[in-house]
This record gives C-alpha cells, structure tokens and sequence, in this order.
C-alpha cells in the first residue's frame, strides 16, 4: 500500500491558517547530506525538489510523532494549535 | 498574592497523567488536565498491548467497563529470517482466567473511556489546547501558558505528563535533547478481518481470546527493531518499532519497511484479505533508565513517556506511566500537608519510583541499550542461527541426526566462533546479573 493512500484512511482537522512545521535555515538543506527527513518522515510530509533548491513541507498530512525534529535541528517543530492536527480512530 | 486556579495542572491527557488526576481528584483536591487533542486518546498511539495490574489499584474491576478488545492468552516470540521463522511461546489457561494479565486495546478508545471516570472524579478535563509554557517565579513552576486568549493558569505543582516529545521538561533543562539513538520510530496499522477468521488464523476458540506475537531475528538484520501483531475483536494490529539511528544510518523509509514486513511468507497469511483502517506512527522512548530526564524540579514533575519510563523488552509502558502518575499524585498530596513543593520535598517523587518495580526494572535492563548498540549482532546472528539448525533438524535428507549435529557444531565454531560465544555469553550475563 502506498503511504498517499494510508494517510487517506487518517482523519485530521488541518489547520489552513498556519503550518506548525519549518525549517530555520533553507540554506543548510542545500548542503544537507542525505536528507534525512524526506525518508525517515512516516507520513511523507518532507520532500526535496531539486529545480528549486528547496525543501517542501506538506505539514498537513503531519501524525505528530517527532521524528524529524530528532533527526534535523533545522527542523522549528511545534504541536500544531490546540484542537488541529491528526485524529485517531484507534490509536 | 495571587490565587491559583487549580492546585494541580496536569499537561497530557494519556494514562500517567489521567491516573495522577484521578488520584488527586479522588482526594478532593482541584485539578486541571490539559489535553491538545479534540479528546483525550486522539492523538495518542501505542502497540496496544495494556497490562491490568497498575490501573486495576485505581479502578477496581476497570476491565468489565473499559473498551477492551481481548484478554491476551497466548504470547509468542518468533524469529524471523527471510524464508523461516522460529517460534515460542506460552499459552496458559490461567491467562484466561480472571483477572486477566492483559488486553490488547485501541488507546483513542480506552483513554477516551478512562478520561470519562477520571472527569467523574471532578477532575477538570481541557481539551483542544497547547501548553506553550511554564510559568515561573525565579526557579519555581507556578503555571502554565496555554495558546488560549488569557490562557494563563496558576497552581502549586505542573505534572507533565506531555510525551517523549517533552518540551517542558527541556525548557526547564531537566532533559538533554533526545538523540536518534534513545528512541524507536514506531509505525502500525490496524488490519480489519471478521473475528471468526481471527480465531481461527490464531488458534483460539471464542473472540474475547487474544494472541500476541512479537518478531525479532536476521530479518531486521544490521537493525534494532521488533515487529509486532496483536489480536483485536475484528482486527489486528501489526507494526514495527526500528531504533531511529539505524532507520536514518540505513536510508530507510518506514513505509516501505512496514510493507515488506507484511509481504513476509510468515506474516501474509496472518493478514491476507484483511483491509487497512488506519495507518499511524509514533516514537517509542527506549533509552532506558540512562536516558530519563531528572523527575522533579520545584513545583514541577515529570510522569510516563515524557520520563522515557518504558521497559522495551516486556513491552510496558502504559502501565508504568499510571504507576509514575500515581506516585506523583501521591508526592503532591503529602507535600501540600506541610505546603512545601521545593525539589527537596518532590524528590519522595524520585525515590517512590525507585522503590517500586518501575525502576527497578529499567535498572535490572539499564545496559541493554549499550550492549544492543554495540553487538546488534546478538538480536540476528543467535537467532539465524538457531533458525538455520532447526531447519536443519527437520529437513529429512538421509544425512543422519548425529551427522547434523556435527555439521550444526562446526558451523557455530566458523559462524560464531566458540570463544566469541564466550564472550557474548559473559557480557549479557554481566549486564543482567
């Protein structure tokens, strides 16, 4: 199963005024070795696009665990707003 | 002077900071949990495995109410290799009796469920809001700052009780930044199937019977990781725990990872035909007892996975996050008899843990970190190898038993190596003893 379809089966309240998600320093991702956080993110949220040189970040698919802000220190991680965010069913 | 708005804030509405505002609550005493999630459970994940015993002190009987999905009454081991797969295990028909050792649940369900009696207790229950901050006087916590207008709430003690993520307990320095190396990236999916299939794919006779089975071996080879599938009622909960290091040290994406797993000859048959409900990942603290952050400040404590009080090995957590909550609640009601909540007082916080079996746990595994750090080869090179002579064993070739043995001992002589057996042998039992 590809992740586009598993993030479909997450519910979220998505927060279209703001993201809780960055980075400090756009230029360190130019120099970044490996780019840890485009494969380690569960949810697929940081991709690299070359012609641009520059990092996108689909915060909105975003399940909160932590990962990237461990694996990145250029990474500004914040809880998204009180009430926004991922929503499980199960957990 | 400036009045409180509760005696007690708790930040996290997960099973350590629900069990130290039901504890309170119950002694009358006024306390605010703040949760982020639209409810308590919502943003909240774990195996799902829960152990009765910690929450049966607080709530009696909690089983026979609370959303459980099956009492666990086989728990297996396998290790896995690319092609095979060894198993253990114990089944016991005193896992089926009541009380029961344990349930497989869904946390957004049960919390939910647990919130409810802790809100009865009259506990205040604050949903859908972000504890951006401590509040201080000099080095003493008096509060919070939430990212509501005029969100600011005063009190004599916070409990955080907000996760391995813990930005509190880093703003107060009592934590070092969490390295890739003391946390397990976890990712899980919940498989739905009818739960005849489930009974019958998993050998138990009603639906209210649960299995667990947990995989580790040469499969997840040059990686520290555990793979997991648990029974519910009518799904299953699958997924893997890798230690972060080694997923970011491999270039691994997690997805793909998960993936594979499933396709593995040993797994697809347990899931086959099953249809994915929810996908989730979280991250496991798995330090161990070096890496937790120092429990107390004034007029602050620290409870569950934002202390990283997880006990990888057996599987617990849960339980020893209502165990810290409960001695934190415990801490607080003796302090405010003498109306001192200086670290020298909440320090009684540090030595309760100490005295029960949380810690005492985390100390007895406190090397196990360091050593899989150092010989991962421990968790795939014993495993493949056993698999490999149990393979051997049961494979009919005309080579005769004692010939097999032979072979069997020569290769852990050229494979392992006796005196490097030795060795192995020794450190584990150096750590552990």
């Amino acid at each position: 199963m590809r992740i586009e379809d598993k993030l479909y089966l997450i519910g979220y309240n998505i927060d279209e005024e703001e993201s809780h998600l960055g980075v400090s320093d756009p230029e360190e991702c130019k120099k970044c070795l490996g780019r840890p956080c485009t494969h380690i993110c569960p949810a697929g949220v940081y991709s690299y696009d070359d012609e641009e040189g520059k990092l996108s970040i689909n915060y909105d698919a975003c399940v909160e665990c932590g990962t990237c802000r461990i694996v990145c220190s250029y990474i500004t991680w914040r809880y998204p707003r009180g009430g926004f965010g991922v929503q499980y069913k199960f957990g | 002077m400036r009045k409180n708005d509760f005696d007690v804030i708790i930040v996290g509405a997960g099973p350590a900071g629900l069990a130290a505002g039901y504890v309170l609550a119950k002694e009358g005493i006024s306390v605010a949990i703040i949760e982020r999630g639209i409810f308590p459970g919502s943003k909240n994940v774990m195996g799902g495995i829960f152990y009765r015993s910690s929450l049966d002190d607080l709530i009696p009987d909690f089983y026979k109410e609370a959303p459980i999905e099956r009492h666990i009454v086989e728990q297996k081991i396998w290790l896995l290799s690319g092609d095979s797969m060894f198993s253990t295990g114990i089944k016991s028909e005193k896992y089926n009796a009541e009380p029961y050792n344990c349930f497989s649940i869904f946390r957004a369900k049960f919390d939910k469920w647990f919130a409810k009696k802790v809100a009865d207790a009259s506990a205040m229950i604050i949903n859908e809001t972000v504890v951006k901050d401590l509040i201080l006087d000099g080095d003493r916590v008096i509060g919070v700052k939430t990212d509501r207008p005029n969100g600011d709430l005063y009190c004599d003690v916070v409990i955080a009780a907000d996760g391995v993520n813990s930005f509190l307990t880093k703003s107060l320095g009592l934590r070092k930044k969490i390295t890739t190396n003391n946390v397990a990236l976890a990712l899980k999916e919940i498989i739905e199937l009818p739960d005849k299939v489930i009974n019958d794919r998993f050998g138990v006779s009603g639906s209210s019977e649960g299995v667990t089975i947990e995989i580790t071996g040469p499969y997840f080879d040059k990686m520290r990781a555990i793979g997991f599938v648990y029974t519910n009622r009518n799904s299953l909960s699958l997924g893997l725990g890798v230690v972060t290091e080694d997923m970011v040290k491999l270039k691994i994406n997690p997805n793909d990872l998960l993936e594979e797993f499933k396709s593995h000859p040993a797994i697809k048959p347990l899931i086959n035909g099953g249809e994915t409900k929810e996908y989730m990942a979280h991250l496991i603290p798995e330090g161990g007892y070096y890496s937790m952050p120092k429990l107390y400040s004034n007029g602050f404590m620290v409870v569950g996975d934002a202390a990283m009080l997880v006990n990888s090995i057996h599987r617990e957590g849960a339980n020893l996050a209502i165990e810290s909550g409960k001695f934190a609640a415990r801490t607080y009601i003796e302090a405010r008899k003498i109306g001192d909540f200086s670290q020298k007082t909440l320090s009684s916080y540090q030595k309760k843990l100490e005295e029960s079996f949380v810690l005492r746990d985390l100390k007895t595994y406190k090397n196990l970190p360091k050593l899989l750090e150092e010989k991962q080869y421990l968790i795939s090179k014993y495993p493949k190898f056993i698999i490999d002579a149990m393979y051997e064993m049961y494979n009919v070739d005309k080579v005769s038993k004692s010939e097999k043995i032979k072979l069997i001992m020569n290769r852990a002589k050229k494979e392992l190596g006796y005196f490097n057996i030795l060795k192995d042998v020794f450190s584990v039992w150096r750590d552990f003893r």
